[in-house]
């Protein structure tokens, strides 16, 4: 599936309302499709992405759930394993932790413990990072622990194409897809086309053609990478830098084709940096592009700490756009 | 055991004459000592050896001038006996398990083949991997690199610009010193052109098409244009099937990029390597770059510059490393066919032979026609002969129209 260029007319959109399309288009097609999830119906979701949807759809379809992640998660793999389409929004990807017994043991191994008589065709859609102050409890950027786990997809839209595009491929899907929602996006505004539609959820993107040094990232940091490719244009330095989209599986063509060319690589990941995303990515290029590189990969990742209440701590604590300046210098020897 | 080298005593350095043997065989060297004096265009210098043991053999004899790198001695490391047999004996090499034991059969290449000038680099020195990928590619001596990386790391850059040296070594550095014309290095060229070919036919199954091609249209159609044009805005015969060649790929572009790690990489940008020989028996085939894009007469001046600028040794590592493609053509006092040897990593060489005026058949009867034979050596890990006809076909018909190239 290809994302199809845009024919007619953009309109201005938040990141927000681009999955709400999503969530609206998606029930519209299909009608075994469902969204439950705490405070989703009549408070509009913890961050106002389904507002509205109750009144539009009714409480068949937009369904508020008690405070148990365990509980609405494995509800939703046993409708999507009796025939819907369910759409399980958790609040972030903290309390994901309470479902993952569910989401692990259960979503991820059925089909393989089935004896691939049941799939379980769901899609989660969860919050997850920092930067709005809502200390460590609320903040953490856990999806490369799912990425981490076979038998499950994970994707990080990053881009208003993807947020409105990502969730129907995702539905299609036979197995269970997770969908990690960066909490700084939401109220990104932007340009998207009045006919956009379904994505690939297998690609990563390159959002910036460069020859000097490819900058690998996703979901929330891609606009901070951006951001520092702008900063080093300035200085002379041509950064590639590439969208993920897909964490898991990971789309290791694009990613070994950018290397290739550039010789340089730096991951900027928004999880801590041991055990990281990051770390898996830098592996893989060591091990298809070893003879490619000119210079030590390099990684912004998150300090290790649990991410900080106040506003300049919780800055210094994750990836910013002069971390990932700083080290495309260091590992250009241009500090 | 350890061979001692002719040491780069400066980056401009190429050899040295041996004027002076410090040790003789049997001495017992240490690490740091001199053990020889060598003259260079800079002065007498002593060389010291960085291998501590036992003098083995002396392999070069005084007052000779040998490069830099050459072994001039061996040296056994201490507690080292000396091998009963030769020490050139071949790495144990994979045989086919069919293999009756009793044949001797030469032996398999090895599964990674390495080019015949081997990376070769002072212990403790860094040297990038993509570094020592394109040493080996260009048949360039690491020792010969000097580092530009973070403690003296050999990076990429740094092999780009020592094989841009062998082509262009010798432009004088101080002002006292004598005046010379930049020359080239023909002896380093001819290493790096043969570990580029061997390597090309070791690992490259080449196929080869031949096709003949009317270009009556092009020499006509040149006249005209060339008689309202100033002499040094003339274009030549040769720039047009640079062009042809380059807008067929756009239909073809299997022919275009590179292979490595046993995949192709077509390459969205179309450079055409341009075969130029040069006096004395060096060869360098630098890119044009985005030939596609070119109007004629910018694609002639490019062209012009490159060929003067090669010749005189004056050319860009990038330009060295960028072609996608490789155009050869022997001219007008070449033969009539050429058949080209693919220059990895590209995957695919067209050969322009000579034009000459042959009996063609046009529209039912015989007519004296300007013919040239345009040959294909295509990669066939990448393309095949199918494609490649196509292709040469393409290059054909855009040459019947010279005005739109």
């Amino acid at each position: 599936m290809k994302q199809e260029p845009i024919k007619t007319e953009a309109i201005e959109i938040t990141y927000r309302e681009a999955v709400r399309e999503a969530l609206r288009d998606a029930i519209k097609r299909d009608e075994r499709v469902f969204l439950m999830g705490e405070d989703v119906g009549r408070y509009g979701g913890c961050y106002a992405v389904s507002h509205g949807l109750l009144a539009q759809f009714g409480p068949e379809r937009i369904r508020d759930t008690p405070l148990s992640e365990s509980g609405f998660t494995g509800a939703g793999i046993g409708a999507a394993m009796a025939g819907m389409r369910p759409i399980v929004e958790v609040m972030t990807v903290n309390f994901s932790l309470l479902a993952l017994d569910q989401i692990l043991n259960t979503a991820a191994t059925l089909r393989h413990m089935s004896g691939n008589q049941f799939g379980v065709p769901l899609v989660i859609r969860m919050a997850t990072g920092a930067g709005r102050q809502l200390a460590a409890q609320h903040s953490h950027s856990l999806e490369g622990w799912y990425a981490h786990v076979p038998g499950i997809k994970v994707l990080a839209p990053a881009t208003l194409e993807d947020a409105r595009g990502m969730l129907w491929t995702a539905l299609e899907d036979p197995d269970p897809v997770l969908i990690f929602e960066n909490v700084m996006l939401y109220n990104m505004t932007g340009k998207l086309a009045t006919d956009a539609g379904p994505v690939d959820i297998d690609k990563a993107a390159v959002r910036r053609p460069g020859r000097d040094i490819s900058l690998i990232t996703y979901g929330g940091s891609l606009w901070k990478t951006l951001e520092a490719a702008t900063t080093l244009a300035g200085d002379g330095i041509e950064a590639e830098v590439i969208d993920l989209r897909s964490l898991r599986p990971l789309d290791d063509a694009t990613i070994m084709a950018s290397v290739a060319k550039t010789r340089h690589a730096i991951i900027v990941d928004e999880g801590w940096r041991t055990g990281s995303l990051a770390a898996e990515v830098g592996m893989r290029i060591v091990e298809q592009a070893f003879w490619s590189l000119d210079a030590p990969l390099g990684r912004v990742c998150s300090e290790e700490v649990p991410i900080p209440y106040p506003r300049h701590l919780e800055n210094a604590a994750i990836p910013q756009a002069t971390k990932i300046v700083a080290a495309t210098k260091a590992a250009l020897d241009r500090a | 055991m350890v061979e001692f080298r002719m040491p780069s005593l400066g980056a401009d350095m190429e050899a040295g004459t041996l004027v002076e043997w410090l040790i003789k065989p049997g001495d017992v060297v240490k690490r740091g000592q001199v053990v020889a004096v060598v003259e260079t265009q800079k002065g007498a210098i002593e060389i010291e050896t960085f291998q501590a043991g036992r003098i083995d053999k002396v392999l070069v004899d005084l007052h000779s001038k040998v490069p830099v790198g050459t072994p001039l001695a061996l040296i056994l490391a201490e507690g080292e006996e000396k091998p009963a047999v030769a020490t050139a004996v071949p790495p144990p090499a994979a045989v086919a398990p069919t293999a009756a034991p009793s044949l001797e059969r030469p032996p398999m290449a090895p599964a990674r083949p390495v080019s015949p000038v081997r990376p070769r680099v002072a212990p403790g020195t860094q040297v990038s991997p993509a570094a020592r990928r394109l040493a080996q590619e260009r048949g360039i001596d690491l020792s010969t690199v000097t580092g530009s990386g973070r403690d003296g790391a050999i990076t990429y850059a740094d092999v780009e610009r020592r094989a841009a040296e062998v082509m262009a070594p010798a432009v004088p550095v101080a002002p006292a010193e004598r005046k010379r014309a930049p020359t080239l290095d023909l002896g380093a060229m001819r290493v790096a052109i043969a570990a580029a070919m061997a390597r090309s036919k070791r690992e490259i199954p080449h196929y080869y098409l031949e096709h003949q091609v009317e270009v009556t249209a092009c020499e006509r159609w040149l006249a005209e244009k060339n008689a309202t044009l100033p002499p040094e805005g003339r274009l030549l015969f040769g720039a047009l099937p640079i062009k042809a060649v380059a807008l067929a790929i756009r239909r073809f572009p299997a022919f275009n990029g590179f292979y490595r790690d046993n995949k192709f990489a077509p390459s969205p940008a179309v450079h055409v390597g341009v075969a130029i020989s040069i006096r004395g028996g060096g060869l360098a085939a630098p890119a044009l770059h985005d030939v596609d894009q070119l109007p004629l007469d910018e694609l002639m001046r490019q062209m012009r510059d490159l060929i003067q600028r090669t010749r005189a040794g004056r050319i860009r590592g990038s330009e060295m490393s960028d072609p996608t493609i490789t155009v050869s053509s022997l001219g007008e006092r070449g033969v009539e066919t050429l058949y080209g040897i693919i220059y990895p990593p590209q995957v695919a060489i067209i050969g322009i032979g000579k034009a000459v005026v042959r009996p063609w058949v046009i529209d039912g009867a015989i007519g004296p026609r300007s013919v040239i034979t345009m040959t294909l050596s295509g990669d066939h890990r990448v393309t095949d002969g199918h494609a490649g006809a196509l292709f040469l076909a393409e290059i054909g018909k855009l040459l019947q129209e010279p005005e739109k190239l």
